[in-house]
């Protein structure tokens, strides 16, 4: 009975905030100092955006329980948006254009979004399908999106904010940490706060949110808007901060694939998950590609690799969806309890 | 920033809705009363002790199978009122009626008052109805204390970015909201079990805990769908004493289906009993109990057995 109790009274409580606050002073404070271009450019910066576009897919389809393919184009949109405010507005700082591209982005979720008022799981996803193809075939069709340019790539602008470059690896990684923070921050306290609890009801419950009084419609639409916001944003930091140059076809289905592949491997209705996921599916090809360099030589060529990429990444999410259905966040948690009551223990 | 329309949180649970207490009388006080509310024809429901709840000429079929046939049913403000019935004898089927989940095909819900073809389920909390779910409703990904608070989001008037910076009226209303689901889990007995995740509890603190959302509302009236299925002798008198509290205490009026038909003499008030989606008796618990097509239909051949004992 006493050893039981003594359990959780005697593992350290430490601040919740602790742990985020390191981390930041870290990303802050070292990594710029001691990061290679390399880690920045293929590591950091597409880490970054696709662990925001995890958290916007997550208040999505983690917390309020939508189910959602769309997430490319919602990216697209806003990479696209931030774009044209950026060309087309003059004086407009940088970081309203992004603002801007978010509330775009939000106001084509909230159009897509409009089916999950009357469809649910399977069939919502495939009618979120639409988003991604049209999205995709407007920004094609229409070469005014892109300026004109022939194949529908647009150039990112310089990055400064009021005056103040921040055009090198560096810069960048500053610049897209600074915006993910922000948002993961508020992300947070969305899901922490009233709105974000009618999220879970609506996905664990929608009959009995409907009659405590729950507004089920105006919250899933919210749903939609808040996620396609921050997915919007994510899109203008992997074109802007990350790729430089992009086109509508980088956004097709795969990329939205892989964002509901970070969440479910990182852990649904979890924001720390979305950064595991995002980090193992950043890293993840990189080390096979080294490992099958090593290990095969020549054979590993970049057909191979692509491949080998599929199938292992295939099988992990099947593992995963077996194994541990709340994903990487939950496989953490159980291994940090261990490694602290042993710590106690000793 | 206290604001008006939610005072009543930080206010003593004792003086939750006055006015429900001055509605209901004790019901030791008005047997017979009751009695002459339920004959009346329900177009006469304008008068001062009009039930809180009335239905009229109510029948539900779903394709060819008739769910409800003609039901009237009256139910006076402060009162435990069951439904009782075999399986498949339309008590589910009338409670969804009365919170709007089904629209009946004939009939009237009057509620306070106002007549409703349908009541409307989004603004049923609003008018001061909550109910709980045969099978359990909650929120599974929230604590049990969460999911007492979410009993009050109706309520809620910040939005989300007021939540998210923590300005306007949303800090109030998230203190409010705390403090008296908290006050809800007190009364219920669950303040031990408030930070667990509510799908960890066993099935009878469950429904204690939809017990606990349904009435953080204050609601005054509350559609209990089988409180008690599935739970052990001592757990269903404990939640029978739970509700008999909550009446008690908040003057609310119940109306509840259950299986048990021990518990549900002991419980009621007035008890009206379905049979194939007719009503076939609407009276007290010891007239039902000797009421011979109640024992033909519900409790069986057991026409010897005249003090209900072990039924």
């Amino acid at each position: 009975m006493t050893a039981i109790t003594g359990d959780f009274a005697s593992v350290p409580v430490l601040p919740k905030w602790l742990a985020p606050v390191l981390l930041l002073a870290f990303a802050y404070g070292v990594v710029p100092l001691i990061g290679s271009s390399y880690l920045f450019e293929a590591i950091l910066l597409p880490f970054l955006a696709l662990s925001l576009a995890g958290v916007g897919l997550n208040i999505l389809t983690g917390y309020a329980g939508q189910v959602s393919l769309g997430s490319a184009a919602f990216m697209a949109a806003g990479a696209f948006a931030a774009y044209n405010f950026n060309l087309r507005v003059e004086g407009l700082p940088l970081i309203g254009s992004i603002f801007l591209a978010g509330i775009v982005a939000a106001a084509i979720g909230v159009v897509f979004g409009l089916p999950s008022l009357r469809l649910k799981g399977f069939y919502l996803a495939v009618s979120t399908l639409a988003a991604q193809f049209f999205v995709q075939w407007a920004l094609t069709k229409f070469s005014w999106f892109s300026n004109n340019s022939a194949s529908g790539v647009i150039d990112a602008p310089r990055l400064s904010i009021s005056g103040f470059a921040l055009d090198g690896a560096i810069g960048r990684y500053l610049f897209a940490l600074t915006i993910v923070t922000v948002l993961t921050f508020l992300a947070y306290r969305l899901v922490s706060s009233q709105t974000g609890r009618n999220f879970i009801a609506i996905r664990d419950n929608e009959t009995a949110a409907r009659i405590i009084g729950i507004p089920v419609l105006k919250t899933k639409l919210l749903a939609f808007a808040i996620s396609s916001f921050i997915i919007g944003v994510a899109g203008v930091i992997w074109a802007f901060a990350y790729l430089r140059t992009v086109e509508p076809d980088g956004f097709d289905l795969d990329r939205s694939f892989q964002i509901l592949f970070i969440i479910i491997i990182g852990g649904l209705a979890s924001i720390r998950g979305a950064f595991f996921g995002a980090a193992l599916i950043v890293v993840f090809p990189l080390a096979l590609s080294r490992l099958g360099g090593f290990l095969l030589g020549d054979l590993f060529d970049s057909g191979v690799l692509d491949m080998s990429q599929r199938i292992v990444l295939g099988a992990l999410i099947i593992l995963f969806l077996i194994l541990e259905p709340d994903g990487l966040v939950a496989l953490w948690d159980r291994v940090r309890r261990r490694l602290l009551f042993a710590w106690q223990s000793t | 920033m206290p604001l008006p329309n939610y005072t009543l949180g930080v206010m003593d649970a004792s003086v939750y809705a006055p006015e429900v207490f001055a509605r209901g009388l004790p019901s030791d006080q008005r047997p017979e009363q009751s009695f002459e509310y339920a004959a009346k024809p329900a177009g006469s429901i304008a008068d001062a002790a009009s039930p809180l709840l009335a239905l009229q000429g109510i029948s539900l079929s779903f394709g060819g199978v008739v769910a409800l046939a003609d039901i009237d049913l009256s139910v006076l403000s402060g009162e435990i009122r069951a439904i009782i019935g075999p399986n498949g004898a339309g008590k589910s089927s009338l409670i969804n009626v009365i919170s709007g989940v089904y629209r009946p095909d004939r009939g009237h819900v009057h509620l306070d008052g106002t007549s409703y073809a349908q009541v409307p389920t989004q603004r049923l909390a609003h008018l001061g109805v909550a109910r709980t779910f045969q099978n359990l409703a909650l929120f599974k990904g929230l604590s049990v204390l969460d999911n007492v608070a979410s009993g009050l989001a109706y309520k809620v008037r910040s939005n989300f970015a007021g939540q998210v910076l923590g300005i306007g009226r949303s800090r109030g209303e998230q203190r409010d909201s705390r403090s008296r689901a908290e006050q809800i889990l007190e009364f219920l007995h669950l303040t031990a079990i408030r930070d667990r995740l509510v799908g960890t509890l066993p099935y009878g603190l469950q429904k204690r805990v939809e017990l606990a959302r349904a009435l953080v509302a204050e609601p005054r009236l509350l559609l209990l769908d089988e409180p008690m299925a599935g739970m052990t002798a001592s757990e269903k008198s404990e939640m029978a004493a739970f509700v008999r509290a909550a009446r008690d205490r908040f003057g609310t009026t119940v109306v509840l289906i259950e299986h048990d038909v021990g518990v549900v003499m002991g419980l009621s008030d007035r008890i009206a009993v379905l049979d194939y989606g007719r009503k076939i008796a609407d009276a007290t618990p010891d007239e039902v109990r000797n009421d011979q097509r109640v024992i033909d239909a519900y409790l069986g051949v057991a026409s010897d057995n005249e003090d209900g004992a072990g039924i």
